[in-house]
């Protein structure tokens, strides 16, 4: 096989496969634009094969002539909009804070409580990611009930946190391992505590693995519809559960049903693109040495 | 820095008084909680609405243990505050929950139903036993696992490709990216739901047009596991991607020149340099792999609800339907446990192999 027709396989594989990434995506953002008759007859090319309709947008009150007159839809969109950045912003600031001071501390000192010592605890927050989330779902339904934390945003956040900890704990412990002890170490001899070196020398540094951990929780919180779905009910709905109800009750109508699913992939989609490189240090941070 | 010399800076004083704050800390979360149970259980008729007072009074347990900790041992106390959130939290969110799992299991409680939670002993195990659908699942789990293997082949050849000297590399690797970071939730309406539409979804149109007359992806039960297995590939293809190109990307241009001016051919090359070099990253993108595979549920709910007739179900989806359509939280926590002992055993196991084929390798 000569060089270049080489090199033409590998690009007509790569164009496939970006196809077979891309067109769903495509799909979805098209079809909010699409009326039904262009639903049913499976056009694909906007303006080409149909016309752009307003007719998504206007089902979540966000088209541009709805936009400035009251609209329910729009209402309970924006709401379940606004409880998805709380539950994973939430989530996942508080799975880093956690976690980073966790990751820290299990890097640079040896712990010792009874038969414990740092490999036992590391291996207690790791342990957790094989934990399925049905194990937890059902006795956090009864104790929330028991907690009054059914369907609040507080209790939303909590749970998030727990989800994501395992990992964000992996990630900064391989981040901190990585800053070399010297730096540290001339900062206590300058009599700095061990909390004033983590806070002004180490965690400057580490910002970038942070920045990765956050996303990467970021994007595990919006996703997660399983406790969404068991915990919350009218008030704390996240998107996702908003998306699965509207399957179940009206698969007909293609243009709202599009309109909400690009709203819930819209803003992953934006951090992909300019924020793929905290994404793949995140994702590869302790997998890959 | 000895624990003897640190610990040397703390003035009596100052350790009695941590040392109390903790003692008495534990004691007033203790008779809090008392307060509680006996309210609960009618022995008294003092207490609180709901058992929220007592989880603050946890949380300020917490914040007293830390508090405590620091004024009685100086700066171990310090250092012990960079794990101790973590840790309390943890126990307080997953372990707690986890071995409450286990009282749930063991009783009858149906939470729509007015008569609460009585003991029935090891009956949902019978139940479970007896219970077709629930082996169903498992064994839809050992498919959904296995299909693991083709998503690692696919994902081995991508990061190849894109470990090629290639132009817009940046541009196919955000492109190759992207389903990972989509919701489930929608990703299974947009293909579940939508592209796969009988009537008029471009994929069966697609498919209609290649000839087959009559593509039931969803309705044929063979078929529609593997469709959903395709959706759930789709989805997680690009995190095994990235993992194996940093691989690849960190292995030494060395090696992989070398390999060339032997003599090898491409394939021999791949086969007798690169692949042995990447067996460890491999190893470690399989097995988070299957793990996250263990949980898949969210798809699966979405698109089919496990139809049809059983054929797509989980472990996790029939567990949540078995909450959703009959509020039975006795019978659904027993499965949930059970499955969390098999899966415990599983991992382990292979764990255990991975480092026996990694010692063989001699990596």
């Amino acid at each position: 096989m000569s060089p270049n027709v080489k090199k033409g396989l590998i690009y007509v594989a790569l164009a496939l496969w970006t196809i077979i990434a891309l067109f769903p995506i495509f799909w979805t953002f098209s079809t909010t634009f699409k009326v039904a008759k262009d639903v049913q007859t499976g056009q694909i090319i906007p303006w080409l094969q149909f016309t752009p309709n307003w007719l998504g947008l206007r089902a979540i009150g966000l088209s541009p002539d709805t936009i400035f007159t009251d609209s329910t839809p729009r209402e309970e969109f924006i709401k379940r909009f606004w409880n998805s950045i709380q539950a994973s912003l939430g989530g996942a600031g508080l799975a880093l804070v956690v976690g980073s001071m966790a990751a820290y501390g299990l890097s640079r000192f040896q712990y010792k409580w009874m038969i414990w010592r740092n490999k036992d605890i590391s291996f207690f927050f790791l342990s957790q990611l094989i934990l399925p989330p049905v194990v937890l779902a059902m006795p956090f339904l009864v104790l929330y009930k028991e907690l009054n934390l059914l369907d609040s945003m507080f209790g939303l956040i909590l749970i998030y946190a727990l989800m994501v900890l395992p990992i964000v704990i992996w990630i900064m412990r391989d981040q901190f391992d990585n800053i070399p002890i010297e730096l540290e170490q001339a900062a206590l001899v300058d009599g700095c505590s061990s909390w004033s070196a983590f806070l002004k020398i180490i965690l400057p540094i580490a910002l970038p693995g942070m920045v990765a951990a956050f996303i990467l929780a970021v994007i595990l919180c919006w996703n997660e519809y399983f406790f969404a779905a068991l915990l919350t009910s009218t008030h704390a709905k996240t998107l996702p559960v908003m998306v699965a109800s509207q399957t179940g009750s009206q698969g007909i109508s293609w243009w709202s049903m599009a309109a909400v699913s690009s709203a819930a992939i819209l803003p992953l989609i934006i951090i992909g693109i300019f924020l793929e490189r905290f994404i793949v240090k995140g994702l590869t941070a302790g997998a890959v040495k | 820095m000895g624990q003897e010399a640190v610990s040397g800076q703390v003035s009596y004083q100052r350790r009695a008084i941590g040392l109390w704050m903790v003692r008495l800390a534990t004691v007033g979360f203790a008779l809090l909680a008392l307060v509680q149970v006996l309210y609960v259980t009618e022995l008294s008729t003092f207490g609180f609405p709901s058992w929220l007072p007592v989880f603050l009074g946890f949380g300020i347990w917490g914040v007293f243990l830390c508090w405590g900790n620091i004024l009685r041992l100086g700066e171990q106390g310090w250092r012990a505050l960079f794990v101790l959130p973590a840790i309390l939290l943890t126990v307080a969110m997953v372990i707690f929950p986890t071995f409450f799992g286990f009282y749930i299991a063991f009783s009858d409680w149906n939470l729509s139903s007015a008569t609460g939670q009585h003991f029935n002993g090891l009956a949902n195990f019978y139940q479970l036993l007896a219970d077709e659908r629930f082996w169903n699942a498992l064994s839809n789990m050992i498919f959904y696992v296995a299909t693991v293997i083709v998503q690692y082949a696919i994902a081995f050849g991508l990061a190849l490709l894109l470990n090629s000297e290639i132009r817009g590399q940046k541009f196919f690797r955000v492109a190759f990216l992207l389903p990972f970071m989509l919701s489930p939730v929608a990703v299974s309406w947009m293909i579940g739901k939508s592209m796969l539409e009988f009537r008029f979804g471009p994929i069966t149109n697609l498919l209609r047009g290649l000839g087959w007359e009559n593509p039931s992806l969803l309705t044929t039960p063979w078929l529609a596991k593997s469709t959903l297995a395709a959706m759930d590939a789709w989805v997680w293809i690009p995190f095994m991607m990235i993992l194996l190109l940093a691989g690849l990307q960190a292995m030494s241009k060395e090696v992989q020149e070398a390999a060339k001016v032997d003599g090898a051919s491409g394939w021999q090359g791949f086969w007798h340099v690169t692949y042995p070099l990447m067996l460890q990253v491999s190893m470690t993108t399989v097995i988070l792999r299957i793990i996250f595979q263990l949980k898949l549920a969210d798809i699966v709910i979405n698109t089919t609800s496990g139809g049809p007739g059983g054929a797509t179900d989980t472990v996790s989806s029939f567990i949540f339907r078995e909450y959703k359509d009959r509020s039975n939280v006795g019978y659904g926590t027993m499965v949930a446990e059970v499955y969390l002992v098999l899966i415990i055993i599983f991992v382990s196991l292979l764990l255990k192999l991975s480092s026996k084929v990694m010692q063989r390798q001699g990596a």
